[in-house]
């Protein structure tokens, strides 16, 4: 029994809401909490996101602070580290997506070529394991093997090298950075693949067979076609994300002489507004990431729907 | 039986092989660990390269972690955190996603556009961080829950399997003269189980991992979550807060603190396993 349709006749809008809100009465109440949380915890900020464009002080209230344009945006444009910050995240990003997206596809399509369904299972089970271990701790282990008497260490000691403090050197961060994810994330990420190549049709790799086909010429032509619109749309959210990385890892792992190839955007927002108080500036380069965040997802999602006929929304 | 050419074959070898090789990678940084925790300083401090046994076998880097100010607390704090969180949010998301999934409410369109817009763009970090403070939610535990009650993408999963329930089960219990609660409680809810099962694995993994909203918003120790507590034990590099003690700290007594802390998870994690995978697939089917 469907909700019956508002009717035709012409009321007010005050009439038709009044009337919708008794009708549905149930469905506002069991929706409440969640209009609640979305108003105040996203909602709200947004409002309150143009004291980037104000001099805020908590004591005058955002309306009470007094309104300077963009001022702020141009202090951060103009400023030494704007091009630092938006080349770190491009390219943190940029080399996350280049190494960290086909590790998963590969893995799937070498697990499989595996016949033994035993083994099979087990390097599933252990290579999913690191994605459970929360970030604080891996990134723990990250550090712990970085020292100088460290596993990392001892493994570049034992080749003749000299022991080096990964996490002191600028031009480590990025491989640490990425060479963790995939560890920790190359396993779990492999199952959306896994499912993807387990719903190709089995007739298809038979026709090959009976053509002739040998294994390769089968991940070539079947597997690899197979799975290609899931690897299209979820690369597609990558680059979609690509400005909005994870800041969290870089706060646990970055430090003094690290920070002129691992600060980000995020991470700067961060420190300059949480840690040293500065709101409006703060707010100003968080608006800036995000607004070419949506730009950058909108597009992609454009282009998604040119591609492949649908998009994420 | 199909034959194998010699180039098959080779490639068998190397992708076992190849494969043996990363599962080791994977497994053996926490194999390190659990053996490095087990040692005894000395040794383990002289020790070099690979450590298949304890160096010098020794429970005290236990003894002092047990000990370590804050981590029973912590636990305590996690404890609640997850249990609570994932219960209430679990709540909160199902009771949202019900009516949106609902064909016969006429607003549901709009409200789904404004939770979507929330997924496109966001306030950003410092007026989200005014807002909590604004609430009254600073330096309280449940700055870390009430903010992230609802995780869009679990919503729309929710929803998601709502919407895939037959109408007719709804009607039937309308003639007999159920109202929308009792049928969003009776009906819904029990049928959507296995994936209400797999989500709150996602809530609850979301509210163990998290220390960064913790790392703002809470300033008395004894509110600390686990997360924080390791934070201060393993990551001694903090430019801003860098405790005076941690600096002493063995490399054993910080291997000890990550099993401690990693136990519970390593435990449930084989019997969890096949709900996240479940997990992984309910969000491709979204996407």
């Amino acid at each position: 029994m469907a909700t019956p349709k508002p009717t035709v006749r012409k009321k007010s809008l005050g009439k038709r809401i009044l009337k919708d809100l008794a009708t549905n009465k149930y469905n506002y109440l069991l929706l409440l909490p969640a209009i609640l949380y979305y108003v105040v915890f996203h909602y709200f900020p947004m409002y309150g996101a143009q004291i980037a464009f104000r001099d805020f002080y908590i004591t005058k209230g955002i309306l009470g602070s007094k309104w300077v344009g963009w001022k702020h945006f141009q202090t951060f444009f103009n400023s030494f580290y704007f091009g630092r910050l938006v080349r770190n995240t491009v390219l943190l990003s940029g080399y996350n997506i280049i190494f960290g997206f086909p590790a998963p596809i590969i893995l799937a399509l070498l697990l499989n070529e595996v016949r033994n369904q035993a083994f099979k299972r087990t390097v599933q089970t252990v290579t999913y394991l690191p994605h459970f271990i929360s970030l604080v701790v891996s990134c723990g282990i990250v550090i712990s093997f970085c020292r100088l008497n460290g596993l990392f260490n001892d493994i570049v000691a034992f080749f003749g090298k000299e022991r080096i403090l990964f996490l002191e050197k600028k031009e480590y961060f990025r491989t640490i950075y990425i060479a963790s994810g995939i560890w920790q994330e190359v396993g779990w990420g492999s199952i959306i693949y896994l499912s993807a190549i387990s719903a190709i049709d089995m007739q298809l790799y038979e026709a090959a067979r009976i053509d002739g086909a040998n294994r390769f010429q089968e991940a070539f032509h079947i597997t690899i076609p197979g799975i290609l619109p899931t690897i299209v749309i979820l690369l597609i959210l990558r680059v979609g994300r690509l400005m909005s990385l994870g800041y969290e890892k870089v706060l646990l792992l970055y430090n003094d002489s690290t920070r002129e190839t691992a600060d980000i955007i995020s991470t700067y927002v961060y420190t300059r507004g949480i840690q040293k108080g500065e709101y409006s500036f703060a707010a100003a380069v968080d608006l800036f990431n995000s607004v070419i965040n949506m730009v950058l997802l909108l597009s992609v999602n454009w282009i998604s729907k040119k591609v492949q006929g649908s998009g994420l929304f | 039986m199909i034959k194998r050419s010699k180039g098959e074959i080779a490639f068998n070898i190397f992708n076992i092989l190849f494969l043996t090789f990363l599962s080791i990678i994977c497994l053996y940084p926490i194999y390190h660990v659990l053996m490095a925790s087990l040692s005894e300083s000395g040794p383990l401090l002289a020790h070099q390269g690979l450590l298949l046994w304890p160096a010098g076998f020794s429970w005290s880097s236990y003894r002092v972690i047990m000990n370590y100010p804050g981590i029973w607390t912590g636990y305590g704090n996690t404890l609640f955190i997850v249990l609570f969180g994932t219960c209430f949010s679990l709540l909160i998301t199902t009771m949202a996603a019900y009516p949106l999934s609902r064909q016969g409410f006429p607003a549901r369109n709009f409200f789904m556009l404004a939770i979507t817009f929330t997924m496109i763009f966001n306030g950003g970090l410092i007026p989200r961080f005014l807002v909590i403070r604004d609430v009254g939610l600073y330096d309280s535990i449940f700055s870390l829950i009430i903010p992230v009650t609802i995780n869009t993408t679990n919503l729309i999963i929710v929803r998601t399997a709502f919407a895939a329930i037959p109408p007719s089960l709804e009607e039937s219990a309308k003639i007999d003269g159920a109202n929308d609660l009792i049928i969003y409680a009776r009906i819904i809810v029990p049928l959507a189980k296995a994936t209400l099962a797999v989500i709150a694995l996602y809530y609850g993994v979301a509210y163990w991992n998290s220390w960064f909203t913790a790392s703002i918003y809470l300033r008395t120790r004894t509110k600390f979550p686990l997360q924080l507590i390791l934070r201060e034990i393993l990551i001694a590099n903090d430019n801003n807060q860098a405790g005076t003690d941690t600096e002493l700290m063995s490399e054993g007594i910080k291997y000890a603190a990550i099993i401690v802390s990693t136990i519970p998870i390593l435990c449930v994690y084989p019997f969890l396993q096949k709900y996240f995978v479940k997990g992984v697939m309910i969000g491709a089917v979204k996407e």
